[in-house]
């Protein structure tokens, strides 16, 4: 049997201190907001001409009155990603950018994909994302409010915020682009990291019945043990499958399978490390469940 | 618990088989009469163009609150009452009344059986608001007559974008209303998605009017400026003949000239105007107006009674093609502004399902290992189950015709990854229980029944995030919530039919082996 409880006082010492980071992080940084959120316009470009350089097609589009541009390469040295501001909205603006890149260099450009949101859509996409977001967590909480005691309830929505801030905050730390999908490997982290902790609180309160007189601080660390297996493998394949589309299913699910592997990590942490010293904090006895059961 | 009776052994397997074959339909060709389902690829895989339109209702109110003046002026008149000061400021109407006819005013702007002012029942609303604020009176709209011109606008709106994207041919577009002022516009692989931009983008309001050089018109005048945006023209505002008179717009070449032209046939009503006028204005220009620009504005030479003319304005043939199709498909009732667009090139959706489908076999398959080597015969049980699942999940989104997207992909990916949970709970509490318990049978049987409630609450939760994906997200990141749900139930089913079935059958053979598991 692994000690968990052993470090308990350790981890929650870094949970804190990535929690508060994070916050710092969000507040103070920010996070780096794509097209989605920000409003904008977003190019994919492939080139058949792989003589033409990043600085001469950056060089081309500053010179095109566009606002703030961003030139990048993507995924492979052929392929770019161009986005800007488009502030005025102008109608044509795809067609001028074409006409010009095909005066400087040729008609070797491939629109791969063209996104261009208003600033209005852009807004309604952040407060529908900020409303889905905490949506499920106030639906988590409902439902684990249903199912467990409130001490329960507690540790599981501690957890849950921990995963969604520090994921967040790897975000805002390494600048990584918060889009539409990113919104939605956030809610998957939610789920997954409360299908996480309810396993283990499942088997806790299995043994808050079965034995009074083992201290809370010694049955969690039993909880953890007897479901350990269990986290180590489904957390594995989880993970393994995830990797693989982030190696494999191409550049556009790059930033949504991060997040989703940085929220399994987080998540598989927290179940053990946040949900249940809570449980142990609050004192948690065989009472609180048994009363549960008598009504 | 393990106990399966011949009949429900029957029927796991001939419904696993039925979605094994719904799921390879989608690889064969299968005749359609007797089976025609397939999942429909994202406008994200299979490359186009995602539009969202917003009408700007500002002009058409203003043009309605212009109509309703004359209209209120006229009323009264006949009621022998004077409307005095009579303005239009901010979508208001304002206007003053002697003192002793205020009541006549309210009254008719109150009456259920209003002539100027229509009452919904349903919504127990007027269409306009009167207020008197002392000064003089105030006319706007009411929350339900805006309301109910928005929706009018948006009717007539998506009807001509109906029209335009039909003429263009693309093929299965999907045209629908978002909201009360908005136009959702989606076009499948779609050649050239800058020209549909274009052709959206215009309102394609057409009038045939007088060049004029008195600027004292009757009618009054408009200063407007011709295509090429550096001549300008004085121009009365009494509209000839208006796109609405149009039977038909065609681009042609003109045999003499050798440039390309439009020729347009004009209806009855519009045939007689346009003879009357090119009749009584020989040696006048008439200026061809589009969207307040002036096309052309060539000099009658000769009356024209035939109801057919042509336009002529340095064409290419090209726009000129586009000009008769926006003339043939009539005007907006408002400009279309396009608010969002997501195009997707066909190579870069190719690319893309390429690269999903690698995601998708290299991660099943380093999970199909990862068991195998965990768990052997247990394992390879869960990886039967797991490609059954799989079939299963895609045969119900082929039967539900879902849209299968990228992130879709990712969550079939993600469902390979975490459907393993289930029966990784279950194996994990049977070696639990057979510490205790010599008998096989017995520990499997309460293995299955003491982590039941730890797989249902486990997979309720991934469910609810699914759902509120579904509700909150849109286009591609919904697909993801459509295969992350589905796989759930696709799970929760292969793993206590399926895989339980192929456990009972191998324990009832080895039930006093030893180490089992």
């Amino acid at each position: 049997m692994i000690a968990f409880n052993k470090y308990y006082n350790h981890f929650n010492v870094v949970s804190t201190f990535l929690i508060v980071a994070s916050l710092i992080l969000l507040v103070f940084k920010g996070l780096n907001f794509g097209i989605d959120f920000k409003g904008g316009t977003l190019i994919e470009l492939r080139s058949t001409d792989t003589k033409i350089s990043v600085s001469s097609l950056r060089d081309k589009f500053s010179q095109m009155n566009l606002g703030d541009v961003s030139v990048k390469k993507f995924g492979n040295d052929t392929d770019y990603l161009i986005k800007f501001e488009n502030k005025d909205n102008k109608k044509n603006i795809i067609e001028e950018i074409k006409s010009n890149l095909d005066k400087s260099f040729g008609n070797n450009f491939n629109f791969r994909r063209v996104e261009n949101v208003g600033p209005k859509v852009s807004a309604e996409l952040l407060k529908s994302g900020v409303i889905a977001i905490s949506l499920s967590l106030a639906i988590m909480l409902f439902y684990i409010w249903i199912r467990f005691e409130w001490q329960f309830s507690l540790g599981a929505i501690l957890a849950l915020f921990h995963d969604v801030i520090v994921t967040l905050g790897v975000f805002s730390l390494f600048s990584l682009e918060i889009n539409l999908s990113i919104i939605a490997a956030v809610l998957t982290i939610v789920g997954y990291s409360m299908n996480d902790t309810v396993v283990i609180f499942d088997r806790v309160r299995e043994n808050l019945r079965k034995y009074a007189d083992i201290k809370i601080y010694e049955l969690t660390n039993i909880s953890i043990n007897e479901t350990l297996s269990r986290t180590i493998i489904t957390s594995a394949t989880t993970l393994l499958a995830l990797s693989a589309i982030y190696l494999f299913g191409g550049e556009i699910l790059k930033g949504f399978s991060l997040a989703m592997i940085l929220g399994v990590i987080f998540g598989t942490y927290s179940s053990i490390y946040i949900a249940n010293t809570v449980l142990v904090r609050l004192k948690v006895s065989q009472k609180t469940v048994l009363r549960e059961d008598k009504e | 618990m393990l106990y399966f009776s011949k009949l429900r052994i029957l029927f796991i397997s001939l419904f696993s088989l039925l979605f094994i074959l719904i799921a390879s339909s989608n690889l064969f060709k299968v005749d359609e009469g007797f089976f025609d389902k397939k999942i429909n690829l994202g406008l994200d895989l299979q490359g186009g163009s995602y539009l969202l339109l917003e009408i700007d209702n500002d002009p058409v109110i203003e043009q309605k609150l212009q109509n309703l003046t004359s209209t209120i002026r006229n009323y009264f008149k006949d009621k022998d009452i004077k409307i005095n000061n009579i303005k239009i400021d901010k979508q208001n109407i304002f206007f003053n009344v002697l003192d002793q006819n205020k009541k006549i005013i309210i009254d008719t702007f109150e009456d259920e059986n209003s002539d100027i002012n229509p009452y919904y029942p349903t919504f127990k609303s007027h269409q306009l608001i009167l207020e008197d604020t002392g000064l003089n009176f105030k006319v706007s709209f009411s929350k339900q007559g805006l309301i109910a011109l928005k929706t009018s606008s948006q009717d007539q709106a998506i009807e001509i974008v109906r029209r335009r994207i039909d003429e263009v041919g693309t093929n299965e577009p999907n045209i629908l209303k978002r909201g009360n002022n908005r136009i959702l516009v989606e076009l499948p692989g779609l050649d050239d998605p800058m020209r549909v931009k274009s052709l959206l983008g215009k309102t394609a309001n057409l009038t045939f009017r007088f060049v004029t050089n008195d600027n004292n018109d009757r009618f009054g005048v408009d200063k407007l400026k011709f295509e090429d945006g550096l001549d300008e023209a004085t121009v009365s505002k009494r509209i000839i003949i208006s796109g609405d008179n149009l039977l038909d717009a065609q681009p042609k070449m003109d045999a003499q000239t050798n440039q390309t032209i439009v020729s347009f046939s004009l209806d009855r009503v519009g045939a007689k105007r346009f003879g009357k006028a090119t009749s009584t204005g020989i040696g006048k220009q008439l200026a061809i107006v589009l969207d307040g620009k002036i096309i052309s504005a060539p000099v009658i030479r000769d009356t024209i009674a035939s109801g057919s003319g042509q336009i002529s304005g340095g064409f290419t043939f090209q726009s000129a093609t586009d000009l008769a199709l926006l003339l043939r498909s009539g005007a907006l009732p408002a400009p279309l502004n396009i608010i969002e667009e997501r195009t997707v090139g066909p190579d870069l959706g190719q690319d893309s399902i390429n690269a999903g489908m690698i995601a998708l076999a290299i991660g099943f398959l380093l999970v199909i290992i990862f068991m195998f080597v965990k768990y052997r015969i247990f394992g390879l049980i869960t990886n039967v189950t797991l490609i059954i699942n799989l079939f299963i999940l895609l045969g119900i989104l082929t039967l539900f015709e879902a849209t299968l997207t990228l992130p879709g992909i990712a969550g079939i990916i993600l469902t390979v990854g975490m459907a393993v949970d289930a029966n990784v709970l279950i194996f994990e509490r049977i070696k639990e229980e057979l510490k205790d318990e010599k008998n096989n049978i017995i520990a499997f049987d309460s293995g299955y029944t003491k982590s039941r409630t730890a797989i249902i609450d486990a997979n309720i939760t991934t469910l609810l995030a699914a759902i509120i994906l579904f509700f909150m997200g849109s286009g591609p990141v919904k697909g993801f919530s459509v295969t992350l749900g589905v796989g759930i139930f696709t799970t929760l089913f292969s793993v206590y039919f399926i895989a339980r079935l192929f456990t009972s059958i191998y324990v009832s053979k080895n039930r006093n082996k030893e180490k089992l598991i």
